[in-house]
């Protein structure tokens, strides 16, 4: 086609002519190419889009703890999209260590009263997972390792929580998330 | 093999060449479905079905494991995952339909590949081995296309199961333990449908490797045309690419039209109400039917409602119905004609149109409930269906007088062919 | 010797079922099947009914799906359950969270705990499907989640059944034969109900919607039989295929490109194959 075109110098008319032809032609063909291209790439919409979570995962985004059983210094693990959260009361000694240590020697300074609600700071609720690489730390149940700091403590890589939960010394950069609640009643905490 | 004037590979980029020298595989793919590939010019649209059936076969596996990712193979969950991915998960609905319509797209796709290959005798020597490779796809997409069909586990699933496994118990003295080996019980349950998800995920990759296989064969003597006179010049082929690849472009775009058309505005028109209805053993629905792509096959097996000789009527119906399939294989030595297409066999083209006619009816009668008329008409359509392989084709083959073929592709497309006027010299 | 073999096989098939054909034939001319009453009398769903789902540009009409939704929670929903819809879903069809909250409340539904094994009823959270209903009476009323897309005319079906209840006695057809008359064996037994558009008849479920007013529509819509059938119809269109709206939205779209996209793709094959002379 090209080679025609070139070879048609003498004759200026048929040269405009087929030079015309093959812009036009060319034009279709790249068209018809991008327009595969695209259909392509909104074929992968779909494909990409389905393995985020689904709606009934999204909804399940709310969940409701009774604190009446749980007595100062006790913890328990409820669950949160499929996570633990850790709802624990603390002693009048454990809030006063969170409140003793100086914010600057923290890796992630946040006080006691800050991780809390007012009027509340007795109740720590906090993610029960580890900001390193998401183990579950100990600390919760009866009788499990509380670490150097009475809070936590996590067994994968050594991570050390204080009594706010906050991380102290190990390899979490973070202090352990404290998610969206809210006290519904004296007794009822209403997460997500 | 190719054919001598067929393009050699020359890499145009260095890095391609770099490529080339250590994997040859730019080559590869030239050489298969590029410009190294020459083709017989005179190809007409019934040529772009195997591309097709190519893509439904990607389109099946992509949208079959995206399906996985949420499907759970449980009879207790299974029909409730099904909905959830209906009603939950990104997309799922048209996930769901694209690949229960897209079995049906493929089935489509793959009769009009067989009976293209019918009618333009592509079985014929020398294409005998890409025939029975196609034959074994045909026999593995029915399986995989059953069991798919069991792993929502509706009522029609747990059906088809509980009838399509009881076939096997038609087998003499080791039939009913054939049946419960195949289950792993006495009735469809957990062990079925695990066992059936697992085939079922496997099984397209299998088809996947013996296509590979049957387009191996098919470069072997390339392809067969509408005249079914051999390629003789260059002048009778063109590149497959720019060529062909154009052309199925075309078609790939047409059969997206028609398949999405169906995706979204009809996707449970080829499907059964009953398959909506949470699995049942202790209910069989009113009027039981396979999926539609089965139906002229389902119809053979019902044809057989006596016991004949020494055959019982339920061994006869079996056998018959795997037969009908078999018999394909036969193909390329039932018709041994010397004249591959039917457009030059006059005698040979009334028999095919009769058989299409003939796949029709048995597809409508195994569509329809057990009774008459409808059983008593498939059982004139399958004499016929048995006839026409076994008897006529082969009595066809040897008294018919074919009518004059042109000279060479290049003569039929053009009306001339200036090799033909060397060869008459 | 493979042709002597296959028309050997052939012809033996071809006499197998041919023999068959002939003693189907014979007895079907000497003892022609008998007309079941399922087959004289057995109607097909009304073919005038219509709603704003149908046809390619359907879409839901939110008003009458929630109309649907009051008479299933005030009817239905004392015999048959709708456990493949969520609570939240109800958002979908026009309600807030605080009223999909304050019907999921109304709702007892049980609480599996896998650790403890205790089934705990609470109120509902629209996290949560529709509860199983316990049925004691007579047949088993089908879950209605999937009923538009489980029977043989959908919708229609569904309305033609609420309808379509008759009285057995004088009942005659189309071809004006009297049931009772033509199979005095086929009455309906105590207990079961004579509905036409039931495949076997007699339907063990008591005609729902008795009278007009039966439920009082909140938008002042007048609550005869027939709007009550047609808006539970229309409710459970909704319940079987939820996405049928975005379907639709989706699919419009995807055909245009694909037009486009085909009218280029033959242009471009024209283009190419312009030099081959016999194309």
């Amino acid at each position: 086609m090209t080679d025609n075109a070139i070879a048609d110098t003498s004759d200026t008319t048929a040269q405009d002519a087929a030079g015309l032809g093959v812009r036009r032609r060319d034009f279709i063909n790249i068209a018809a190419v991008s327009a595969a291209g695209v259909g392509g790439a909104a074929v992968l919409v779909p494909l990409i889009s389905q393995m985020a979570p689904s709606a009934d995962v999204l909804a399940e985004s709310s969940t409701e703890v009774d604190l009446s059983a749980i007595k100062p210094g006790q913890a328990i693990k409820a669950v949160f999209r499929k996570q633990p959260v850790f709802v624990r009361n603390l002693t009048p000694s454990e809030i006063a260590a969170a409140d003793a240590v100086p914010l600057a020697s923290l890796r992630d300074p946040e006080t006691l009263e800050q991780r809390t609600k007012p009027g509340h700071t007795n109740w720590l609720i906090t993610m029960g997972v580890c900001t390193h690489l998401g183990c579950v730390p100990l600390g919760t149940g009866e009788g499990e390792p509380k670490g150097e700091f009475g809070g936590y403590f996590c067994p994968c890589h050594g991570s050390q929580y204080d009594t706010a939960a906050r991380i102290r010394k190990g390899p979490a950069p973070k202090n352990l998330m404290v998610p969206d609640y809210v006290f519904e009643t004296a007794t009822t905490v209403k997460i997500g | 093999m190719s054919f001598p004037w067929a393009q050699e590979y020359a890499p145009a980029h260095p890095f391609m060449k770099w490529v080339d020298e250590k994997l040859p595989l730019p080559r590869f793919v030239y050489n298969a479905v590029g410009a190294g590939y020459p083709v017989p010019r005179n190809l007409n649209y019934f040529w772009n079905f195997g591309i097709l059936a190519g893509v439904c076969l990607m389109l099946q596996i992509v949208t079959g494991i995206v399906l996985a990712m949420h499907y759970a193979s449980n009879a207790d969950i299974a029909f409730s995952s099904t909905e959830h991915i209906m009603r939950d998960v990104n997309w799922g609905w048209m996930l769901r339909y694209a690949h229960a319509n897209g079995a049906s797209a493929f089935f489509v796709v793959v009769y009009i590949h067989i009976f293209r290959g019918f009618f333009y005798g592509s079985y014929k020597a020398p294409r005998e081995m890409i025939w029975l490779l196609g034959v074994v796809i045909f026999l593995l997409m029915m399986a995989t296309a059953f069991m798919g069909y069991v792993l929502p586990w509706g009522q029609m699933s747990f059906w088809g199961a509980s009838v399509i496994t009881n076939l096997f118990s038609a087998i003499p003295l080791v039939g009913d333990a054939v049946h419960t080996w195949l289950l792993g019980g006495f009735a469809p349950d957990n062990a079925a449908l695990n066992r059936f998800f697992s085939l079922h995920f496997l099984l397209p990759f299998v088809i996947l490797g013996v296509v590979i296989l049957h387009i191996w064969a098919l470069h072997i003597p390339g392809s067969s045309n509408p005249t079914g006179v051999e390629v003789k010049s260059e002048s009778d082929t063109v590149p497959f690419h720019p060529y062909y690849t154009a052309k199925d472009g075309f078609g790939l775009a047409v059969f997206l039209l028609l398949y999405t058309a169906v995706l979204f505005f009809a996707p449970n028109a080829l499907g059964h109400p009953d398959n909506y209805i949470p699995a049942n053993p202790m209910q069989t629905p009113a009027h039981i039917v396979p999926e539609w792509y089965f139906w002229p096959f389902y119809a053979i097996l019902r044809a057989f409602t006596q016991n004949f000789l020494f055959f019982p009527a339920k061994l006869l119906g079996v056998l018959a119905m795997f037969s009908a399939i078999l018999v394909w294989f036969f193909l390329p030595w039932l018709d041994n004609s010397p004249v591959r297409s039917g457009h030059f066999r006059p005698t040979f083209r009334k028999f095919y149109y009769l058989l299409v006619v003939d796949m029709l009816v048995l597809g409508y009668c195994g569509g329809s409930p057990a009774e008459e008329p409808y059983v008593m008409v498939s059982q004139i359509a399958t004499a016929y269906y048995f006839l026409h392989f076994l008897v006529i084709l082969p009595i066809v083959s040897m008294v018919e007088t074919p009518a004059p073929l042109p000279f060479s592709i290049t003569e039929a497309v053009l009306g001339a062919d200036e090799s033909a006027a060397l060869a008459a010299e | 010797m493979v042709r002597i073999i296959s028309i050997a096989v052939g012809a033996f098939f071809a006499a197998a079922v041919l023999f068959a054909f002939g003693l189907g034939a014979y007895s079907f001319v000497t003892e022609p099947p008998a007309q079941t009453v399922e087959k004289a009398f057995h109607l097909h769903p009304k073919e005038d009914f219509h709603l704003a789902s149908d046809g390619a540009f359907g879409t839901f009409d939110r008003q009458q799906l929630q109309r649907g939704f009051q008479v299933y929670s005030e009817v239905c929903s004392n015999c048959h359950a709708l456990k493949y819809v969520a609570f939240r879903d109800l958002k979908e069809i026009g309600y807030n969270d605080d009223e999909v909250k304050a019907i999921a409340a109304k709702v007892q539904v049980p609480h599996y705990n896998p650790v403890t094994g205790e089934l705990k009823t609470t109120a509902g959270m629209p996290t949560d499907h529709f509860p199983p209903v316990v049925y004691g009476g007579r047949g088993s009323p089908p879950d209605l989640s999937l009923i538009t897309k489980a029977r043989h005319g959908g919708a229609a079906y569904v309305y033609s059944l609420l309808t379509g209840y008759a009285d057995q006695v004088g009942y005659k057809n189309e071809k004006g034969e009297e049931l009772l008359k033509k199979f005095p064996e086929a009455k309906t037994p105590d207990g079961l109900h004579f509905n036409p558009y039931f495949a076997n008849l007699n339907i063990a479920m008591p005609p729902p919607l008795t009278g007009d007013g039966q439920v009082s529509y909140k938008d002042g819509t007048k609550a005869t039989v027939d709007q009550m059938a047609t808006d539970v119809a229309a409710f459970l269109v909704w319940t079987a295929e939820p996405s049928l709206e975005k379907r639709h939205q989706t699919g419009w779209p995807v055909l245009a490109f694909l037009l486009f996209a085909s009218v280029l793709a033959y242009m471009c094959y024209r283009n190419i194959w312009a030099e081959k002379k016999g194309h």
